[in-house]
């Protein structure tokens, strides 16, 4: 029996008085893709920051056996500073996960998600859809053994959407990864295992 | 847990009335009158303890919060907050206690030449802000963080303030003032000191036992609450 | 060497930020000015150099404030904190990087400052400078941390002047002591104290402030 990856025993999770997230228990096996759906306000993005350990559970315990620089994290906001450049904000993060051969790999993924063009230009004047793909890239810029993507397809159109079902088949079996969506039908097919939120 | 608790609460009440009415009679009846300043020095042997206690439950909120982050065990939120609270109750006493020894000694009733009431003026204002910060965070392990480490903030604040206030009278050039009680305390003074003080810590650590208690059946009721739901 | 090099680009970012916003500089700058003119109309005409040091101190003491106010205004509004929060590098270095802009910020805006002190009041003395430049490193320390946790809160700006005035009374005392008393080694040295105290407890417990 392998180790997994993610073990969940009882897991809640309150915000003062409300309480989003109560007695979850699941595991991920290390290769696995686990789906997580649930409607708006079920705590899906909540249990995904539990995941990447920017919330403490308060109730229950949870295990993630990878370290932080293991992590990728997609997450509702893009997580880059508006002011500052594409390039700039990769940069900034390809510093602090010691990334090597930064600038090739920033480079890649930037073309891979169509934003080489425009690597220049501050976020504040990129699209929603733009922001979201440098997001992708963000999160995958350290080659993450654990991915965490919060709603990947939101705000992308047709063409983008379709780099994102790219991405999710190459990492599927290749590394760990948890996907939320309100849209499970194009993510089912990648998952394998699935976790409903009530 | 909460049988403890009640024990102890029951054991700290009862030395905290004994040795409170006892410092009291002794303060009041047995100590001779201070040689300069007469019946009104009696209320040093109420102030000075009453001050001690709170520097001694901002140390113990210091030290649970400390707990906290070394373990991250969360009741040591609820036990640190309540200490805070308790040393802001006995700071509040010791403002008015030495606000009343200012009035009868030098017909004030606010004197910055007096260090104490200085010192403690600055950290009410530190662990009000305390509560300020707990009001206006969610509650949740975080919050809990934040309020440990302001908890030893001003554990380091204490003794930083009293250096500054100390150095600030040689720059505002007030009178110093301090209680004149004598250059050497006699052995009867000591003796009523010592059980006023330790009558003052018995009643902190009453009202401590007794605030966290209630505090935690608060907690109880409110998850049998959820669980019932 | 990974921890300097951490601090290097967090430090470089924020102010690459502000040298693109370039709203928290010019602000703190006119700020202070204005404030020295509010206070010599504030002040009665025979009022002692020693008076006006103190409202100079005060000075500093609001626009090193107004400054903190913004220091994580962007990390909290696009929540870019988790991101860094989430990199493997020590916590403690997007205090440090952030807190050497904080001074940064603040030494530009005291380059305005003591100067128009000089022209609208009178002279200072070489120890005003040492002791603002000791202050500097206090209010910088300290400052970043307690906006880290005001950021935090639901109160933000309304939260951080409540944090900031009683810790910083010491670094007020020991400010104005070192520029108008007679012996200000004293004064300096308790500066130097209260800085190394609070710089290394805010520097070990950043850390908390920004995790749970």
């Amino acid at each position: 029996m392998i180790h997994p990856l993610i073990r969940a025993r009882a897991l809640g999770r309150d915000f003062g008085a409300k309480r989003v997230l109560r007695g979850l228990d699941f595991a991920v096996q290390p290769g696995g893709f686990l789906l997580v759906t649930g409607r708006n306000g079920s705590g899906k993005s909540t249990l995904l920051s539990l995941c990447a350990g920017l919330l403490a559970p308060t109730a229950g315990e949870l295990e993630v056996a990878v370290e932080r620089g293991e992590v990728g994290y997609l997450a509702h906001e893009p997580l880059v500073y508006r002011e500052l450049t594409a390039l700039e904000n990769l940069d900034l993060y390809g510093r602090l996960y010691r990334v090597p051969e930064r600038r090739e790999r920033i480079g890649m993924l930037l073309e891979r998600f169509g934003l080489w063009d425009a690597r220049h230009e501050r976020i504040e004047a990129y699209s929603r859809g733009m922001a979201q793909r440098l997001a992708l890239c963000r999160a995958l810029l350290h080659e993450p053994r654990l991915l965490l993507l919060d709603e990947p397809y939101s705000a992308l159109d047709n063409e983008a959407s379709g780099l994102v079902d790219a991405l999710l088949s190459e990492l599927a079996g290749e590394r760990t990864v948890v996907v939320t969506s309100h849209d499970p039908e194009r993510v089912r097919r990648f998952a394998s295992e699935e976790l409903a939120l009530a | 847990m909460s049988t403890s608790l009640r024990n102890n609460s029951a054991i700290f009440a009862v030395a905290a009335a004994v040795l409170l009415l006892g410092g009291t009679a002794l303060a009041f009846y047995w100590v001779p009158n201070a040689p300069l300043e007469g019946f009104r020095q009696r209320i040093f042997y109420f102030h000075v303890p009453i001050a001690l206690t709170s520097y001694a439950c901002f140390g113990w909120a210091a030290w649970k919060g400390l707990r906290l982050l070394w373990t991250r065990e969360r009741h040591y939120d609820l036990e640190s907050y309540t200490a805070v609270h308790m040393g802001v109750i006995f700071g509040i006493l010791t403002l008015l206690t030495g606000s009343i020894w200012a009035r009868t000694s030098w017909g004030h009733w606010w004197v910055w030449g007096s260090r104490q009431l200085v010192l403690f003026l600055v950290l009410f204002l530190f662990y009000a802000a305390y509560f300020m910060l707990r009001f206006s965070v969610e509650p949740g392990p975080r919050r809990a963080n934040m309020s440990a480490v302001y908890a030893l903030f001003g554990v380091a604040l204490i003794p930083v303030s009293f250096l500054a206030i100390r150095l600030a009278e040689d720059l505002v050039h007030p009178v110093v003032l301090t209680h004149d009680v004598g250059s050497k305390l006699s052995a009867s003074q000591i003796t009523t000191f010592l059980v006023c003080l330790a009558g003052m810590l018995a009643l902190a650590a009453t009202l401590y036992s007794n605030e966290l208690a209630g505090k935690r059946l608060d907690g109880r009721l409110r998850e049998l609450r959820e669980a019932l739901q | 060497m990974r921890y300097v090099a951490d601090v290097a680009a967090l430090a470089r970012k924020d102010i690459l930020l502000e040298l693109r916003s370039r709203d928290t500089v010019p602000a703190m700058v006119l700020f202070v000015v204005s404030a020295l003119v509010v206070f010599h109309f504030a002040l009665p005409a025979d009022t002692s150099a020693t008076a006006e040091t103190g409202l100079l101190w005060i000075a500093l003491l609001f626009t090193a404030l107004l400054g903190l106010v913004r220091a994580f205004v962007a990390e909290r509004e696009q929540r870019v904190l988790d991101g860094l929060v989430l990199a493997p590098c020590d916590r403690s270095a997007i205090w440090l990087g952030k807190a050497i802009g904080v001074l940064a910020f603040l030494v530009l805006a005291e380059v305005v400052a003591l100067p128009a002190f000089a022209l609208f009041f009178g002279p200072f003395s070489w120890e005003l400078v040492a002791a603002v430049a000791l202050a500097d490193v206090g209010l910088a320390a300290v400052g970043t941390l307690l906006a880290a946790m005001a950021a935090a809160s639901r109160a933000r700006e309304l939260l951080l002047p409540l944090l900031f005035l009683p810790l910083v009374i010491p670094i007020v005392v020991g400010g104005v002591g070192a520029s108008v008393a007679d012996g200000p080694g004293r004064f300096l040295a308790f500066l130097g104290l209260y800085d190394a105290v609070f710089a290394i407890l805010s520097w070990a417990s950043f850390e908390y402030v920004v995790t749970e």
